[in-house]
């Protein structure tokens, strides 16, 4: 990508962490920490690879993403805000009563969410029953499902993973951000999952570790997954928790917890800074 | 009067799968290595491409079903009933009832008809599990003729529904030309002393019941509840009101099944003494299917025993 692409892309997930601080402090609720660590993830996805349509949101023909991590909503949705399914400015209503913006991701409620989730497991199930049925249809579009390093945790990741290298579902791509907490603290000190990117490899993936909040190291893997033919593609992305708001970043304790005034206040004039230098 | 033909339930589910599948070509059938139990096998046998097996992992075929259902398939995710019901509960709870997906859940070895695989693979509880599923639809056919209208009934339906069978063959004592409609009861003896609503196999049992009871001078009323949810409340009112007494019968425990579904109804819209035919909150054991029935109570006898004491 040329130099202001990537610049373009930065601003725009500086704009969905931004949109991240809105939801969670309108909310005053939500998962920050492990929404600000996928923004670029969530950002190419959405800006740059997938095949989609703001305008017709449900368009047969569309690739398809599910938030297995679906806490994560403050992300996908201040991503989708930005791409022009519904306007940003109702970002402040997440988690309100009567918000169509539910606290887990409602299909049936938000323009652009293609799975309703929020139950650990089932979001890349889901994802391989998309990709399976999209194969049996005929079609060419791609399925993308993002999940938590602690949520592979779940047996269930594994069920799906062997179905989807069973299947040979290559046109199905899991993204796990690796930011290395969870709730309880630390995921290797809780019930560690490593090695991931072995792991995936012996349930038959083809899989690529990156830096997840390098564009050029973005772009290259999602290239080389679609080109990977005959079996499922997995992208491990190290990321930083809480990435770009200072007083968040690699903290366990914002992994579900929403800012304050004052915290507020800080996690915007960071931002806002990250925004202008960028826009400079 | 000739012996009655007798089929399992979890074949006539194989049976019109076949059937549909030959016209409804986005109709797909999903599968946890029981294929050959569940009687999908003759469906894989006919529509090889359109049969996926997930291997011995409910949890990932429920949810694999629900993202099938959202580019235009109808799957039917077959299991056994423990596991469909049981082991996948919050994946049927999360990823198929909540959103409200078009996903059609076969649940064949239901209750303790299973017989000599005993407590393990006897589930009795799922009618409470599936009801509590707002929007979700739970049927369980009384013989061959209703199990398969209910697969095509199913079908049509746009949403979820959960379909009980059978593994123990139960007589057809429906005509071929049976209309089945989702959420209606059937009235199949009209009587006035006592309102005996069943479903699954306790439908047949409710029927001889009601004959036996004739001979002792009950009148009995004898109601095929196949669709637990939506409950058909008018017709559960109407044969209260008619007979002041109602049994309901089912191969599923007391709690939480048909027998509690008529009890809701009834306390807050026609409150009716009821007593409730079912497994009593115990888990059943290994033995052949009839003698289980007959030692949990669940036949012919029981029921002519619980109407007479009732109508003392």
């Amino acid at each position: 990508m040329t130099l202001t692409e990537k610049k373009q892309l930065q601003i725009t997930a500086c704009k969905v962490r931004m949109g991240v601080i809105e939801s969670t402090y309108g909310a005053k609720a939500g998962h920050p920490g492990g929404s600000l660590s996928a923004a670029e993830v969530f950002t190419y996805l959405y800006f740059k690879e997938m095949n989609i349509d703001p305008k017709n949101p449900k368009w047969e023909d569309r690739d398809r993403f599910v938030l297995s991590k679906g806490h994560t909503t403050p992300g996908l949705y201040a991503t989708l805000a930005n791409r022009g399914f519904f306007p940003v400015e109702d970002l402040p209503t997440f988690r309100h009563i009567d918000s169509y913006l539910q606290g887990h991701p409602n299909m049936n409620l938000v323009p652009g969410v293609d799975m309703s989730t929020g139950s650990l497991g089932q979001g890349i199930s889901t994802a391989v029953g998309m990709a399976m049925a999209a194969k049996y249809n005929g079609k060419t579009n791609r399925v993308y499902s993002l999940l938590g390093d602690g949520e592979i945790q779940e047996g269930q990741v594994w069920e799906a993973c062997m179905s989807a290298a069973h299947y040979k579902l290559d046109n199905l791509c899991i993204v796990v951000d690796n930011n290395g907490l969870q709730i309880d603290g630390a995921v290797a000190d809780v019930m560690s999952p490593y090695p991931i990117v072995d792991k995936l490899e012996a349930f038959g993936f083809y899989v690529q570790e990156i830096d997840g909040h390098d564009f050029d190291a973005i772009e290259a893997a999602f290239a080389n997954a679609k080109a990977t033919a005959g079996k499922p593609s997995a992208i491990v992305i190290k990321t930083v928790k809480g990435k770009d708001v200072s007083y968040m970043e690699n903290q366990a304790g914002w992994h579900g917890k929403a800012p304050n005034d004052a915290e507020y206040e800080q996690a915007m004039t960071e931002l806002k800074a990250k925004l202008a230098e960028l826009e400079a | 009067m000739a012996e009655m033909k007798k089929v399992a339930t979890r074949d006539s589910y194989g049976a019109a799968l076949v059937e549909l599948g030959q016209e409804k070509k986005n109709l797909v059938v999903l599968d946890a290595d029981l294929a050959g139990a569940t009687k999908t096998g003759v469906f894989k046998k006919a529509f090889p491409d359109r049969h996926f097996d997930f291997g011995i992992a409910e949890a990932n075929m429920m949810c694999a079903a629900a993202g099938m259902s959202t580019a235009g398939l109808v799957p039917f995710a077959s299991s056994f009933a423990m596991f469909a019901a049981g082991r996948a509960f919050e994946q049927v709870r999360n990823s198929i009832g909540y959103p409200h997906m078009n996903v059609k859940i076969g649940a064949t070895h239901g209750g303790i008809s299973v017989g000599e695989d005993g407590a393990s693979h006897q589930c009795c509880e799922d009618f409470a599990l599936m009801r509590s599923i707002p929007g979700m639809t739970v049927i369980c056919p009384a013989d061959d003729v209703e199990a398969k209208a209910a697969v095509k009934a199913a079908y049509e339906l746009e949403g979820p529904v959960y379909l009980r069978f059978g593994r123990l063959a139960v007589p057809v004592f429906h005509n071929e030309d049976f209309k089945f409609e989702i959420g209606k009861g059937e009235v199949l003896r009209e009587g006035k002393d006592v309102a005996i609503i069943a479903n699954g196999l306790l439908v047949y049992e409710a029927i001889q019941a009601a004959e036996e009871l004739a001979s002792a001078g009950i009148d009995a009323m004898v109601i095929n509840m196949a669709t637990i949810k939506p409950l058909d409340e008018e017709l559960v009112i109407a044969a209260a009101k008619k007979c002041g007494k109602v049994i309901t019968c089912e191969e599923h425990s007391v709690i939480g099944g048909l027998g509690e579904a008529v009890c809701s109804v009834l306390s807050e819209k026609c409150p009716t003494p009821v007593k409730r035919i079912g497994v009593n909150d115990e888990f059943g054991h290994s033995g052949p299917a009839v003698k289980l029935l007959e030692q949990f109570g669940l036949c012919a006898s029981n029921i002519v025993a619980v109407a007479k004491d009732f109508c003392k």
